[in-house]
């Protein structure tokens, strides 16, 4: 087959022989079951489960909020102890909403309903597959049933799998192909049928021969003659979605729109894999492969179950002393945990890492316009300008030089021979110029609700006035047709009164009396033949709400417009 | 560092600038072997001289001294004086160009990296027309003064140089061509002058070559591409070919303007220097061209007999302008997206 390159791109150390001597290994249950609600790109599912409840093992514990979103499941069963935020496995060490678990040991699972590829229309499918709780494998946890769906040209050209796996340490997607081959393909077709996709490339990087003669092999004895497997050349970031694509079809897809409107979608070999459990077992998604490496005595991949603590899976491999940090994913792309997070959908490694074996780099020094970042670049951006923008704050200019085209892959600042950290300078950039739109689109609104409002007291001003002079025409009329229908018999001689002074009068006559009427309304009738002392408690309650009424009016008015 | 990526490729400025240094050594040795060790005392002296005017400006702007003494742009920039200037320049005149290049060109513009000038170019230019008769005093090729004598010419101050030195082949040419006062060509010119050699000046060939051979290795080196060399010199070529072509006896040849004067060092060591040079592929390929026309340009038609220098300079200006509009086209930008 015919490959293409891309550009840009390094070839780092790879480390991954050290974990890859062992199969895969089902972790042991964990004391306590900590499951992230948000595990997705999207919306936060709401949890569906109370402290005291007691969950079967993949039961639904939150439930997609929207479309965009997917479902999280009880990993085990056993009882839920808590729903409290807990740390949660991002840079930034906040923490979010949390089912906790604690584990019974029976592992009793919740009645599994499959469903047939075939027979069920494809809507039906991805919502199930939302459900289900399917997401991208790979890292970047997109849920899978928004990319089941034929681009607007209709069926696909080619369906992707993603075994490139190219990020150093990581082997996760290596032994799973090694192991489960066939599911893998299964999964593949799955999707293939769903995507109305033409053919099927897997991808995978030269340096795993093992898992792509599995996966040939896999290819062979279900006879998928659509299906292609790959050998694509070992650089970072080949297994990068975009880079892949590239490799395999010579296509690029633009930052910012879809893959399908080029005839292409990507998915990861693990995504495949739970996509067929899915929809063949009804297995939803409560497990992944996790590499556990770096510093480590015994490095290994495992079967983990999703909310086991880092600590307890990192504790199997035998971490070394010397072990200053946790990271999650690869080297080049991954971020030191803040504490003992759980393991969620997007951990496909944790690294052990030393000051052995990660050190600090030297000082930063200035750039010297080298131009290896732009040639490291998979992108072909100029990192090197976009740092000169994002160090000065030019945020526009950076925009313009196409700061968000960047994939923040690390390549530029892995060859930067000035240690500059380039990739801190691009995430600063980026999340300024989001928190300005925020802002900006906060002003925006606050304007337009400003407007709304004073145009409302406007049209409610004008509405009365317009009410006013009605009411004032209908009195006038009637005062008049009234004197003209019955004049009196005293006065049929007199000279006719001057008209105008009349209507005045007819006027005055019916204030008074609506008035009157008013004051009616006002009084109860119950308050009628009270006794002095009911009348005097009646007062007083009315006292009280005066004074009510006057202080929520003086309150209302220091805390109108905060 | 708690950010990704968690591993950085072995390498560092100072391991770039190492290279450049190394690269040099080819054409100091054909120096030396050529023209005497006189040479080894200007590089000794320009490199002293820089590494002190750096660490001075260091110290009154506050930096930290040892990170950026010991990076190796000073010294390059040193090397690059030494080689530049004529190799018997009095000591005080290397001592000013350089502090000239270290303090003015390189610090008070805000120190590494941020320089728009090259500064050995910027402190060659200003040197030249400063005091253009000892920029001019180039010794002959072949018979090299013992060591104690250039020492005397070095530091001494004795300046009885006419007998051993005499104008470069592009000075030479030049004068002979256009200030002779009545028409000659070229081969009049050069008849019987001991100047000329078989490629640029005699002797010089062998020079040429070490900063060929440097260059080259720097290439494959990676630490230079090939679009700045290949482009200057090209262009610089073409140009002379196609007026060599059309008047053979008024314009000096392709080889003869590759071969002499700064183009090869320039083409391979100046031009390259990245700090001050375009960055983008076309961006680069744009200034060496610019480079090429404006040398041949300044060498035919100028006042003074050799245009590398100035012409970098003019380019450098430019440098901006030409990586704004020369920017590459992104993934997923080029032919506008490839959308079925």
């Amino acid at each position: 087959m015919n490959l293409f390159k891309f550009n840009g791109g390094v070839k780092p150390d790879y480390h991954k022989d050290e974990s890859v001597s062992d199969p895969i290994a089902k972790a042991p249950l964990p004391s306590q079951l900590v499951i992230p609600l948000h595990q997705s790109i999207g919306g936060i599912p709401h949890p569906l489960v109370r402290p005291g409840q007691k969950v079967l093992k993949g039961e639904r514990i939150g439930a997609a909020d929207g479309n965009v979103s997917s479902a999280v499941h009880a990993s085990t069963s056993g009882k839920v102890i808590a729903v409290e935020p807990r740390l949660m496995p991002h840079p930034s060490g906040l923490s979010a909403l949390c089912v906790v678990i604690e584990p019974d040991g029976e592992e009793r699972w919740i009645e599994k309903g499959r469903l047939d590829v075939n027979s069920t229309p494809p809507d039906v499918l991805r919502d199930f597959l939302r459900d289900a709780g399917v997401v991208g494998l790979g890292g970047a946890v997109f849920p899978s049933h928004l990319k089941l769906k034929a681009g607007k040209s209709g069926g696909l050209e080619a369906l992707i799998i993603n075994g490139a796996e190219c990020e150093p340490y990581i082997t996760c997607d290596d032994l799973l192909m090694r192991e489960q081959a066939e599911t893998i393909v299964k999964g593949a077709a799955t999707m293939q049928t769903m995507l109305t996709a033409k053919t099927v490339l897997i991808g995978i990087e030269d340096n795993k021969p093992e898992a792509f003669e599995a996966m040939k092999a896999a290819v062979a004895k279900l006879a998928e003659k659509t299906m292609e497997v790959v050998m694509v050349p070992t650089r970072y970031p080949a297994g990068g979605a975009k880079q892949l694509i590239r490799v395999l079809t010579g296509k690029e897809v633009p930052h910012g729109t879809r893959s399908t409107d080029y005839g292409v979608q990507c998915f990861n070999v693990a995504t495949a894999l739970s996509i067929y459990r899915a929809l063949e077992y009804g297995e939803p998604l409560i497990s992944r492969i996790v590499t556990v490496t770096g510093n480590v005595g015994r490095a290994r991949n495992y079967e983990v179950l999703l909310g086991t603590p880092v600590s307890e899976l990192v504790a199997l491999a035998d971490p070394r002393p010397d072990t200053n940090r946790l990271i999650m994913g690869g080297p080049m792309m991954g971020f030191t945990l803040p504490g003992n997070t759980p393991v969620v959908k997007a951990t496909n490694c944790i690294i052990a890492g030393s000051p052995k074996l990660f050190p600090e780099p030297p000082p930063e020094m200035p750039c010297i316009r080298c131009g290896s970042c732009s040639r490291a670049c998979p992108h072909d951006l100029q990192p090197f300008e976009l740092y000169w923008f994002s160090r000065s704050k030019n945020f526009g200019k950076a925009q313009e030089y196409f700061l968000f085209d960047c994939i923040e892959c690390g390549c530029c600042s892995y060859v930067c021979p000035s240690n500059i950290p380039l990739v801190d300078y691009f995430r600063f950039a980026k999340s300024e110029i989001w928190a300005r739109e925020k802002d900006k689109d906060a002003a925006d609104s606050a304007r337009v609700r400003f407007e709304f409002r004073t145009e409302r007291e406007e049209r409610e001003k004008a509405e009365k006035a317009a009410r006013l002079a009605a009411k004032t025409a209908a009195a006038l009329e009637a005062a008049a047709k009234a004197q003209a229908a019955a004049p009196a018999p005293g006065e049929a001689a007199a000279p006719a009164a001057d008209p105008a002074a009349e209507a005045k009068k007819a006027l005055i006559a019916a204030a008074l009396e609506k008035a009157r009427a008013q004051k009616e309304q006002v009084h109860p009738a119950n308050t009628e033949h009270l006794t002095p002392a009911q009348e005097a408690q009646v007062n007083e309650a009315e006292a009280r709400r005066a004074q009510a009424a006057r202080l929520a009016e003086t309150a209302g008015k220091t805390t109108d417009g905060t | 560092m708690n950010n990704s990526p968690y591993f950085r490729k072995p390498t560092s400025i100072q391991v770039i600038m190492f290279k450049v240094l190394v690269a040099l050594l080819p054409a100091v040795a054909a120096y030396v072997w050529l023209l005497g060790a006189g040479i080894l005392v200007n590089v000794a002296l320009a490199s002293i001289t820089a590494l002190a005017g750096e660490a001075a400006m260091l110290k009154v702007r506050g930096r930290p001294i040892t990170p950026f003494l010991s990076d190796g742009s000073a010294l390059v920039t040193a090397w690059l004086i030494a080689l530049t200037f004529p190799p018997l320049s009095p000591w005080w005149l290397t001592v000013a160009g350089t502090l000239f290049a270290v303090v003015v060109v390189k610090q008070l513009y805000g120190g590494l990296g941020q320089n728009p000038f090259n500064p050995a170019m910027a402190a060659f230019a200003v040197m030249i027309v400063a005091f253009p008769a000892l920029m001019s005093q180039w010794p002959s090729v072949g018979h090299p003064l013992d060591f104690s004598a250039q020492l005397k010419l070095i530091l001494g101050g004795l300046r009885e140089l006419d007998a051993i030195t005499g104008a470069t082949p592009l000075d030479a040419l030049r004068t002979g061509l256009r200030e002779s006062g009545h028409p000659v060509t070229i081969t009049s010119v050069m008849n019987g002058n001991p100047a000329f050699g078989m490629a640029g000046g005699k002797g010089w060939e062998l020079i040429v070559l070490g900063y060929l051979l440097g260059g080259l290795w720097l290439w494959q080196q990676k630490v230079i591409t090939w679009h700045i060399p290949l482009a200057f010199l090209a262009v610089l070529g073409a140009i002379a070919g196609i007026f060599h072509l059309a008047s053979p006896e008024h314009f000096a040849s392709p080889l003869f303007h590759l071969a002499s004067g700064g183009a090869m060092l320039g083409a391979f060591f100046i031009l390259t220097d990245p700090i001050s040079s375009a960055t983008t592929p076309r961006g680069k390929l744009v200034f060496a061209a610019g480079a090429a026309l404006l040398t041949w340009i300044i060498r035919s038609f100028g006042a003074y007999p050799d245009g590398v220098a100035f012409s970098v300079l003019l380019m450098n200006i430019l440098v901006p302008l030409i990586d704004m509009y020369t920017q590459p086209p992104i993934f997923g930008h080029k032919e506008g997206g490839q959308k079925q």
